[in-house]
């Protein structure tokens, strides 16, 4: 792309390039200002944009080899000049990947494997024919043909996540008709970087990586620090295991996250920017080095931005496998070479952050916001969600639940609506539990729950925060002790072991845990891990220890009953915690095959051939062994 | 700096901006407890990482309490300090702490001066909810200096600290995290291959007995109570001044006399003062100096008598080694001259003579077990001791240190110079050498004896002196942070300077690594600085060149300084050393 | 040979380290490692020690930050590393069975390596692929929704290699 020297010469480039992906726009749902139907729709409908899903997701189901196959087949058939293959991001609906979508129908194939591919180009493309059996649905027997009519898409609303699956992430040129770096030359040319600390400020967009703290505040107590070197930096550690929302976005729109940067940059007065991202993502590590070099080329980072005179420069800090880097004051202990942990705040980063000056560390999901806010307005943005959350939340929606994947919903959606709607209700119908909100700093919310509407305040009222957006469906089959303990696990492995209460006070926690698990809990036990966690939350030098007993807290809340069958009865309700279970034959049902027997590996049951077998309980070591090999289901587990 | 008013307990409190709310509250006669914080303000050691939370308190606004150590105080707050929820969080810090520590306080080196040790009996600890194996680990026994029992460590990050930021030595580390977090040396390396200067700061930070000195006084006793040995001990001159803080006097009291009586009570035959040594130095130190500014020698040129700046220097600066003045340090020098001369006065043979010295400094116990430092069989020094063992040693014989009569060093090593007396703190060396130095170049008697350019505990000092027709500049610093600023400015080529005075420690060897524990308080330091510049003034003899035992054995045994017998005896060489 | 080897290793970290565009030589130090790492496959003392030198910070420093960070491992890993995710939605999905069939079907534990250096286990926390849950990554290849059942069958992918 040629270099662009004036935000005149960009408008004039959007101009030239916005009908590009005009095709895949077809959205019911989008935000208001992404809705371009171009009316009346009058195009040639045998040309067709391809899109499939690249993401990590798909990507570990091979769709890349689909879209090599895909553009190989559309060759064969000569449609190259009019099917073009885009390889775009995240759709949402990652269980069902690999996923194509056939634009301007809109039709949805799923769970594709390369032997479908011929008979898309040949059916589809070529002859104009649905290919019923691949449609999304057609699994569950009610194939549909535009996707947006699916409760999935239908519940919702894509902000941070516009681009995602709309636009080729490798391409500059689609994101800029997109109106890509559109917000960026209006805040330079038109606005004074007071004027973009306050639209942020009264959009009330607050902090998507846990706490929820006022952006525009935040911008506003650095840019007036009076240090001339300032940092922005985007905090991409996503250390929440079960989530992805933010490796999404830098996959599947780098530039919207870039270009927020740059905005920050001018708000507050920096004119470097670091992306501290974790080491696991190496694609988006991948795709962010190629998107800083292009939009450098193309004039709209580095010096001189657009001819504006600002400077904005982006480098990358690969995280190192820690979770509490995450946290902002080990990020910058990291991002400065040294051992992840968290110092005490104040001074907060926005006085002294990297190198000890003045610097802004935003979560992925609210810089993915920033645009959006600064082209349609605070208003527009306020208008979405609720009074105190404004917008929209993206969640990694996983475990029993039927659609698996990312959504984003505005806030104030609740619970139910999610799972049951968007999600699609608990896999094999089984009845829902809970569900996990804000990772190991979250707490479980009971099933009584589900009409709780999704903000910060009202999840923190209820016992469990809003996180950064993982969000894992339990089911009647899981055990909450154990779940608790999951996490705790973690927390434990993931301290960084400087202040005592979380360094002690966790593991202790987990000792308890563990005890309980293998039936050898107490009542007292139970106080003690109630008044322990208490401690830790209160003493706790950062915000891991002061949220790690969260789970167990709220688990022991809700779930005390759980508790007391582990401690009281030495019994898992969930039958998940081994050392808890019992294999018992059920005479009736064994017809004497010794299969069981043949396979147990302490030789713990005995029977003749064709005889009722019994198990010697007090050897048996709980592998399950027998219970999966019975042919005839005569072994069940308590 | 402006004021804000706060309330702590409901009472009252006024206070500079800044301040932590632990300082604020100890302005009211409200202690807080602490561990992990350190601050000596005057000397730049600050540990503030507000790791081990036994200093929480609750404020008004909060959700979760604060560490008073790290929280500053802001007007209008409203703190408590004595609520359940604060002492109860305090005191379940001190009981997880406890968790996994060993508890054999009665057999602990530390049992006397343990930080952890006294708040737990402070905060009422009396039985414990969570306990843990205490890990296992070996004793790091591989050097003469320092003793590590990382089983006692509660990981308050002291050493760390001023390891890293005060000494620039970087030799610990915290390693692995979690529940796993030790502080360690890189690939728990043992400490004699590491680059350590054995300064001994961190023994003197930690609460615990994590780390300490080893501990030479059995082999003392056993030295004084051999019939067939001669032990001769010498005190270096920050000794006196802190010794009585373990034996009964307040901080800051001169107990010489005190201590010599002690000393010939627990058995020595002989006791002599590394004073007399300084003074020796002193000559020896300047009339190098002149010859090299007279001869176009290599200058700056740098003090020699801290050895932890030495090893410093053998390690990170080694091109600079040429700048180090030759001599050894005074209680080397003296240990040399004793078994050279003394001992054929007192005709005892060499195989039967001990000399002991009492020292402020750890890093002298490494020292004197540096090979050329010896005349190849016998040692120059052969056991050093610090103020604390020899505080011990007082302790373990019974005798009474308040009742004692004063007693006088043995002649010819008993007389010493004011100049001497001022080595053991920071800039004292070189205000010494500045007077004789000047002396002897002009001629002239100086009127005004004090260089108060070169007192205080400011990082690095400077100045000029017009000594004849020509200007020198001088350079004093201490603590190996402002070491390492000299040593790169002159590298740099952005400094310039005749002479350099360095001390290791914070303060020089007043706040030594084997000094009585200060325990974080700067006046501690203050005031034993203070009591060796009154120990000068109260001396009829306040330059090294006066001192008449000095002159005399120059004419008996040494001939000139700086001449032959002195550069066998008084002065030394150095060694290239690893950077790590 | 294997000595030339490991020399132009130590060159080209030292490359890598004379072309650093991060000013603040301590600051770089995580990316140094991550290079070194790559170069070496694992970070032995002396090779912490030389990047200790080379970046003017304390080699306890570095050793603190290598034990630190999970990613740095200073024992040489198999030739085919085996990353079991047990992020929570591995874990909900069963990840443990399959990192415990893993354990028994190579005789390792968690985090170790086979004598043969041939494979490694390392747990990990989630890699981003949740919605394939659980998920199993051998070097870069990616297996989706493994079960237990099927690891013997993974294995075998690599029995000639
Ligand atoms: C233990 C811990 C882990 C965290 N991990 C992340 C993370 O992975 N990503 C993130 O954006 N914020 C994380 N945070 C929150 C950050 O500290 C910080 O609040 C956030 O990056 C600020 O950005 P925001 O205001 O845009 O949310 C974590 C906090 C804690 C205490
Ligand atoms: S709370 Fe945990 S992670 Fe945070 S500083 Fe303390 S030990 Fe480290
Ligand atoms: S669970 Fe395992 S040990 Fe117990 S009876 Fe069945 S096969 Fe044997
Ligand atoms: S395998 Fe089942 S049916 Fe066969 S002997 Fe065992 S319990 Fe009976
Ligand atoms: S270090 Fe302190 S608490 Fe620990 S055993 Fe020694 S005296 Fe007791
Ligand atoms: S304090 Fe208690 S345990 Fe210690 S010696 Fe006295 S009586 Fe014995
Ligand atoms: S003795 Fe000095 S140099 Fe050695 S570890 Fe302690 S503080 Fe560091
Ligand atoms: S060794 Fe001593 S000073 Fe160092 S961390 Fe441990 S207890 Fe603290
Ligand atoms: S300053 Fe004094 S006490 Fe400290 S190391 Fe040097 S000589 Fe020893
Ligand atoms: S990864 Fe392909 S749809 Fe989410
Ligand atoms: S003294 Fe305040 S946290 Fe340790
Ligand atoms: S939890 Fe395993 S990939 Fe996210």
């Amino acid at each position: 792309m040629e270099r662009i020297l004036s935000f005149d010469q960009l408008k004039k480039q959007y101009e030239e390039v916005k009908h590009q992906t005009d095709l895949r726009l077809l959205t019911l749902n989008q935000a208001p200002s992404f809705i371009q139907l171009p009316e009346p729709y009058n195009r040639d409908l045998s040309v067709r944009h391809l899109m499939v899903c690249a993401d990590t997701g798909c990507a570990a189901s091979h769709s890349l080899g689909i879209a090599d196959l895909l553009e190989k087949t559309i060759e064969k058939y000569g449609l190259q000049d009019k099917v073009k293959v885009i390889k775009t991001g995240c759709f949402g609906l990652c269980s069902q990947g690999p996923i194509i979508v056939v634009h301007p129908e809109r039709v949805m194939y799923t769970q594709l494997k390369v032997e479908h591919i011929e008979e898309i180009v040949r059916n589809h493309l070529r002859d104009g024919h649905y290919v019923e059996h691949l449609l999304l649905g057609a699994r569950e027997g009610n194939p549909t043909t535009n996707y947006d009519q699916v409760d999935f898409f239908r519940k919702q609303t894509r902000i941070a996540t516009r681009n995602c699956g709309v636009i080729n992430p490798a391409s500059l040129e689609e994101y800029i008709s997109q109106k890509g770096y559109l917000a960026l030359g209006k805040c330079l040319t038109e606005w004074t970087p007071d004027d973009v600390v306050d639209i942020v400020k009264k959009s009330g967009l607050r902090g998507r990586g846990g706490a929820g703290f006022p952006t525009g505040m935040k911008w506003g107590f650095t840019a007036v620090e009076k240090e001339p070197q300032k940092y922005v930096c985007c905090n991409a550690d996503e250390g929440d295991p079960g989530a992805f929302m933010d490796r999404s976005v830098l996959e599947g729109d780098p530039h919207s996250v870039l270009e927020a940067m740059a905005i920050a940059g001018y708000a507050i007065g920096a004119d470097t920017g670091f992306i501290y991202i974790r080491a696991e993502y190496p694609s988006a590590i991948r795709r962010l080095l190629s998107s800083i070099e292009q939009a450098k080329e193309a004039g709209l980072l580095g010096n001189n931005i657009m001819g504006t005179g600002f400077n904005f420069n982006i480098e990358l800090r690969l995280g190192a496998g820690a979770f509490v880097c995450g946290e902002e004051t080990a990020l910058i202990a990291s991002v400065e070479g040294n051992r992840g942990e968290p110092r005490n705040k104040p001074p907060y980063p926005a006085a002294k952050g990297i190198y000890g000056k003045p610097t802004v560390i935003n979560n992925v999901e609210t810089l993915a916001n920033i645009c959006p806010i600064i082209l349609n307005g605070s208003d527009w943005f306020r208008s979405i969600g609720t009074e105190k959350s404004p917008g929209t939340k993206v969640f990694a929606l996983a475990g029993k639940v039927n659609n698996v994947g990312l959504i984003e919903v505005p806030m104030g959606t609740t619970l139910r609506e999610i799972i049951y709607e968007i999600g699609g209700g608990i896999v094999n119908d089984k009845q829902l539990k809970a569900v996990q909100t804000g990772g190991p700093s979250g707490g479980c919310i009971p099933a009584r729950y589900l009409d709780t509407p999704i903000d910060y305040e009202s999840l923190q009222v209820i016992g469990t925060m809003m996180g950064s957006g993982g969000m894992i469906v339990l089911d009647e089959t899981t055990c909450m002790v154990n779940i608790a303990k999951f996490y705790l696990e973690f927390t434990v492995d993931e301290s960084c072991g400087k202040c005592t209460p979380c360094r002690f006070g966790n593991r202790y926690m987990l000792d308890i845990m563990n005890k309980i698990t293998h039936g050898q809990g107490t009542r007292e036990d139970l106080d003690k891990l109630s008044q322990l966690g208490e401690t830790i939350k209160e003493a706790s030098l950062c915000g891991l220890g002061q949220s790690s007993p969260n789970p167990v807290l709220s688990t022991i809340r809700y779930f005390r009953d759980e508790y007391l069958a582990h401690i009281d009865d030495k019994r898992c309700p969930a039958g998940v915690c081994t050392s808890l279970l019992q294999y018992e034959i059920v005479p009736e049902l064994c017809i004497g095959c010794t299969i069981c027997a043949k396979n147990c590996p302490v030789q713990c049951i005995s029977g003749a051939v064709r005889q009722v077998h019994y198990i010697d309980q007090a050897a048996c070591i709980k592998c399950g062994l027998c219970f999966s090999k019975c042919p005839k289901k005569a072994i069940i587990r308590k | 700096m402006s004021m804000v008013q706060l309330t702590i307990n409901g009472l009252p409190v006024h206070a500079e901006a800044g301040t932590t709310i632990l300082d604020a509250a100890k302005s009211i006669g409200i202690k807080i407890p602490s561990l992990c914080y350190l601050h000596l303000p005057d000397v730049n050691v600050v540990c503030q990482g507000a790791s081990c939370r036994v200093c929480l308190v609750e404020i008004d606004g909060r959700r979760n309490l604060a560490p008073s150590c790290s929280t500053t105080v802001v007007e209008g707050m409203v703190v408590k300090t004595d609520t359940s929820r604060a002492v109860e969080a305090r005191k379940t810090m001190l009981e997880l702490m406890l968790s996994n520590h060993p508890h054999n306080c009665l057999f602990c080196k530390r049992r006397e001066s343990c930080e952890l040790k006294a708040l737990s009996a402070e905060m009422g600890i009396d039985e414990l909810p969570f306990q843990a194996p205490v890990p296992e680990e070996e004793l790091d026994l591989s050097n003469f200096s320092i003793v590590r029992d990382t089983t006692k460590c509660i990981l308050c990050r002291r050493c760390e600290t001023v390891c890293t930021q005060v000494q620039t030595m970087g030799i610990y580390s915290g390693v692995q995290r979690g529940f796993h977090t030790r502080i360690d040396t890189a690939f728990h390396t043992p400490m004699m291959e590491t680059a350590c200067t054995f300064c001994g700061q961190c023994v003197a930070v930690c609460p615990t007995a994590a780390l300490t000195e080893v501990d030479n006084s059995a082999v003392v006793f056993k030295a004084v109570r051999d019939p067939k040995k001669t032990v001769i001990v010498q005190t270096a001159p920050a000794v006196r001044v802190a010794l009585g803080e373990e034996l009964g006097y307040p901080v800051g009291t001169n107990v010489t006399g005190k201590m010599v009586t002690a000393l010939r009570r627990l058995g020595f035959d002989k006791v002599v003062d590394t004073d007399f040594a300084a003074d020796l130095t002193i000559i020896e130190e300047a009339t190098e100096l002149i010859h090299r500014i007279q001869n176009n020698g290599v200058l700056p040129m740098m003090t020699s008598c801290c050895p932890a700046w030495i090893k410093f220097l053998e390690h990170k600066y080694p091109d600079m080694l040429p700048n180090l003045s030759t001599c050894k340090s005074p209680h080397e020098m003296l240990g040399a001259v004793i078994k050279a001369y003394y001992a054929e006065k007192l005709k005892v043979n060499l195989d039967q003579l001990v000399v002991v010295s009492v020292m402020p400094c750890l890093a002298k116990k490494y020292e004197n077990n540096r090979p050329e430092l010896s005349d190849g069989t016998y040692a120059d020094v052969d056991i050093v001791i610090s103020t604390r063992e020899l505080a011990g040693m007082i302790k373990h014989s019974g005798i009474q240190f308040t009742n004692l009569p004063e007693g006088d060093f043995d002649r010819p090593f008993g007389e010493s110079t004011g100049a001497s007396v001022i080595f053991g703190t920071t800039g004292g060396v070189m205000e010494a050498a500045l007077r004789t130095a000047y002396e002897t170049i002009t001629g002239e008697k100086l009127e005004h004896l004090e260089f108060e350019e070169m007192r205080g505990f400011q990082g690095i000092k400077t100045g000029s002196v017009k000594i004849g027709d020509l200007k020198v500049h001088v350079a004093v610093a201490h603590t190996l942070r402002n070491a390492r600023q000299l040593m790169d400015e002159i590298q740099n080529g952005t400094a310039d300077y005749h002479f350099i005075e360095v001390m290791a420690c914070p303060g020089g060897c007043i706040g030594g690594g084997g000094q009585p524990y200060h325990h974080g308080e700067m006046d501690t330091l203050r005031k034993r600085a203070s009591a060796l510049y009154t120990a000068d003034e109260a001396k009829v003899i306040r330059r090294s060149h006066e001192n008449p035992d000095i002159t005399k054995l120059y004419q008996d045994y040494l001939g000139e300084p700086n001449g032959h017998i002195a550069h066998e005896l008084l002065h030394t060489h150095y060694t290239r050393r690893n950077k790590h | 040979m294997a000595c030339t080897g490991l020399q132009s290793k130590f060159q080209e970290l030292d490359q890598y380290i004379d072309n650093l565009s991060i000013s603040d030589k301590g600051s770089a130090l995580i990316p140094v490692l991550h290079r070194a790492q790559t170069i070496f496959g694992y970070l032995p003392q002396d090779v912490q020690a030389h990047i200790a030198e080379r970046l003017d910070v304390s080699t306890a420093k570095v050793y603190g930050v290598v034990s630190f960070y999970t990613f740095f491992t200073m024992e040489p890993r198999g030739r085919f590393n085996i990353s079991v995710c047990l992020g929570t939605a591995c874990f909900v999905g069963g990840a443990e069975a399959v990192l415990q069939e893993f354990e028994k079907e190579l005789k390792i534990k968690s985090g170790e390596t086979t004598s043969d250096f041939k494979f490694s286990i390392t747990p990990v926390r989630c890699v981003g692929a949740c919605s394939l849950a659980p998920i199993v990554m051998i070097n870069d290849k990616v297996y989706p929704r493994v079960k237990a059942s099927e690891v013997a069958h993974i294995l075998a992918e690599y029995d000639e290699m």
